[in-house]
């Protein structure tokens, strides 16, 4: 497995990301082409022939709703080793399907990626949910390949909750004892580490050790009735259980192990290997930064299925492009686009996507 | 018990081979016990029984019965 998936550089330039990453996209794209019918009907119908798509912007994207009433693959389908499905909060889930190649790629690139913030280090890992989760065989849910993911990045594992989403109170309180004050990685989604692990651990009077490292992601869309935003969520984390490391992540179930990390400045970084557009809603032209609209996001992750250059349906803007340590553009995710707005493009692709 | 045996043992424990299960062509995925969390299980129980720690790497890379033993005796060597 090649060393930009081991060890990615976040502190590259944009310009020297492009450079790279724009060619091997096209390589990619001319893979899905060949291999995936149904994408190659798909590309012609909305881009027309294929190009030599030499800017990021050129290349063609699919919606991400695709994957919710089909599952096109690009490798033959004996190859066909696990599958993710998404949540499916807004109504049907999505399911992409994952030959062992793509799905040792996913891990390796979840790894690498972060060990932007471990430093590499297997950590002590509390995860801030239920083993129940992880109880379906060959198709995960993007909730389950997450915690699988961090489980191989962390050790001695202890999940924090039981199947009725209760404190198990007696493990929790034995990993406490047992790292003490050292280092930890502790890992949730967003909507559970709020609604569920913050409160019981509050109620049962525990902190976590203050050099304890919180990742989570999953989105802040389950908590937009509560008003939560990422600097009261870190508020609270750190008056009420003591974690004052918190990272959030943007990912989804199309593209696992592809995530972008929160960095020090709150925002959003995509790895070398991913990048991300901002589009506009209905004219669907590249915006510059400090203009919000759809966000596209282009990973060399998804090879066994076309979902390499996806159009979201969240809203989102890039705030800064190599201005902090981390390099490539820093964004933010600012919440999903409402459905009448999406109606627009979804139309479109609907009139002349799949054959 | 040469250790290769001790590793065999440990494989058939961890993913619940039954007690003469052939283990030395084993692949990752190839069995439905050793799928995601089988890996994970698998993992703990070499570590405690051999009380090594593998790095990140190893983790993702024991991906069959060989490439265990290769890991494995890089750390018992060391």
């Amino acid at each position: 497995m090649t060393d930009w998936l081991r060890r990615p550089d976040f502190s590259q330039s944009q310009a020297a990301r492009e450079r790279w990453l724009a060619p091997e996209l096209a390589a990619l794209t001319r893979h899905h082409l060949t291999h995936c019918p149904e994408y190659g009907r798909w590309v012609r119908a909305m881009f027309g022939p294929a190009g030599d798509w030499p800017r990021l912007e050129d290349l063609p994207w699919l919606p991400v709703g695709v994957f919710k009433t089909h599952s096109p693959i690009s490798v033959p389908e004996t190859d066909i080793v696990a599958a993710v499905t998404s949540s499916g909060t807004g109504g049907q889930p999505s399911r992409v399907r994952l030959d062992r190649a793509t799905a040792d790629a996913q891990v390796r690139a979840l790894a690498g990626i972060m060990a932007r913030l471990t430093g590499g280090a297997r950590l002590p890992l509390l995860i801030l949910d239920s083993e129940a989760v992880l109880a379906q065989g060959s198709a995960y849910s993007a909730r389950a390949a997450g915690i699988l993911g961090m489980m191989r990045l962390g050790r001695d594992a202890v999940f924090a909750l039981d199947g009725e989403m209760a404190l198990r109170t007696e493990a929790v309180t034995a990993f406490l004892r047992r790292w003490g004050e050292g280092p930890m990685l502790v890992f949730g989604f967003t909507y559970m580490v709020w609604a569920h692990a913050l409160p019981a651990l509050v109620a049962a009077g525990l902190r976590l050790s203050a050099a304890a490292l919180l990742v989570h992601g999953g989105g802040w869309k389950a908590l937009a009735d509560q008003a939560v935003d990422n600097a009261t969520f870190k508020r609270r984390l750190a008056e009420e259980i003591g974690v004052r490391r918190v990272h959030s992540y943007y990912g989804m179930a199309e593209q696992v192990g592809g995530i972008c990390l929160e960095g020090e400045d709150g925002f959003l970084h995509p790895p070398p290997f991913v990048d991300i557009l901002i589009r506009d809603p209905l004219t669907l032209a590249p915006l510059p930064p400090g203009r919000p609209g759809l966000i596209q996001i282009m990973s060399l992750l998804p090879r066994s299925y076309p979902g390499h250059s996806l159009l979201t349906e969240d809203m989102g803007m890039i705030e800064t492009i190599d201005t902090g340590v981390w390099g490539g553009k820093a964004f933010s995710v600012l919440g999903r686009l409402k459905q009448a707005e999406l109606r627009g493009c979804s139309d479109t692709f609907a009139a002349r996507g799949p054959a | 018990m040469h250790w290769h045996d001790k590793l065999r043992q440990v494989f058939r424990d961890a993913l619940d081979l039954g007690a003469d299960a052939e283990v030395d062509g084993l692949a990752y995925r190839a069995v439905p016990a050793w799928d995601s969390v089988g890996h994970m299980r698998l993992v703990a129980a070499l570590e405690s029984e051999f009380d090594v720690m593998l790095d990140t790497d190893e983790v993702i890379d024991l991906s069959c019965f060989d490439k265990a033993c290769e890991i494995l005796s890089r750390h018992l060597d060391g």
